[in-house]
């Protein structure tokens, strides 16, 4: 199946594109993509810890299981105000 | 709860949203905070901060964060304007404003919603030096 991720600010910067698609297996989690994604775009293990995941527009963990067409945003953290 | 979000690019300009103020019988306090982009960021002396904001989720999360306050507190309304894009030092960045009968449940629900703003809302600043003007 397919997710579209997009990343957003640092992240952006580190991974070199905005958005990028995903091909995955059905049931995938949200740690399984991110360490798909940290494999395709090395530079972005320097937000391994700091960074935090959105399906839609809510956050979610790690053993969340993402859904054909899932939109997932990789935000750093954030620095409002 | 009355609750009011404006993310824009405008300059927010403080003196006219209080003129706009709206107080209903029984309320007592407004407070209001004014978040100002400092002239210095880690030391180093900057022009401006420009603000990045994911707007649809930024507005869902502002949505939650309203729910919350008005499930804890009896406010009677809250109206939030956050600048995004380019903001020049000095210029504010962040206006808010709290209603409620007295100022406890006032200053708190303020305190509450600029912290968690900045925890759970996805707003990003870079610092924009002052030879990049």
């Amino acid at each position: 199946m397919q997710v579209r991720v997009y990343f957003f600010a640092h992240s952006r910067d580190l991974a070199g594109c905005a958005e990028a698609v995903e091909s995955v297996p059905p049931e995938t989690s949200v740690t399984e993509l991110v360490e798909g994604l940290l494999r395709r775009f090395p530079k972005l293990a320097a937000l391994r810890t700091s960074l935090r995941v959105a399906v839609g527009v809510d956050y979610q963990e790690g053993d969340y299981h993402l859904r054909e067409g899932d939109e997932v945003a990789i935000l750093p953290p954030m620095q409002g105000g | 709860m009355q609750k009011e979000l404006i993310l824009t690019g405008d300059r927010i300009e403080a003196g006219h949203l209080a003129a706009n103020r709206k107080m209903g019988p029984g309320m007592g306090a407004a407070v209001c905070f004014s978040g100002v982009v400092r002239s210095t960021e880690a030391g180093r002396e900057i022009a401006a901060i420009d603000y990045e904001c994911f707007e649809k989720m930024a507005r869902h999360q502002f949505d939650l964060l309203f729910q919350t306050v008005a499930a804890r507190w009896p406010i009677e309304s809250v109206r939030v304007v956050h600048r995004l894009g380019r903001v020049e030092a000095g210029e504010t960045a962040i206006w808010m404003e709290v209603i409620a009968p007295h100022r406890q449940e006032a200053f708190a629900a303020c305190q509450f919603i600029i912290d968690e703003m900045k925890r759970v809302v996805p707003i990003w600043k870079k610092p924009l030096a002052t030879d990049m003007t």
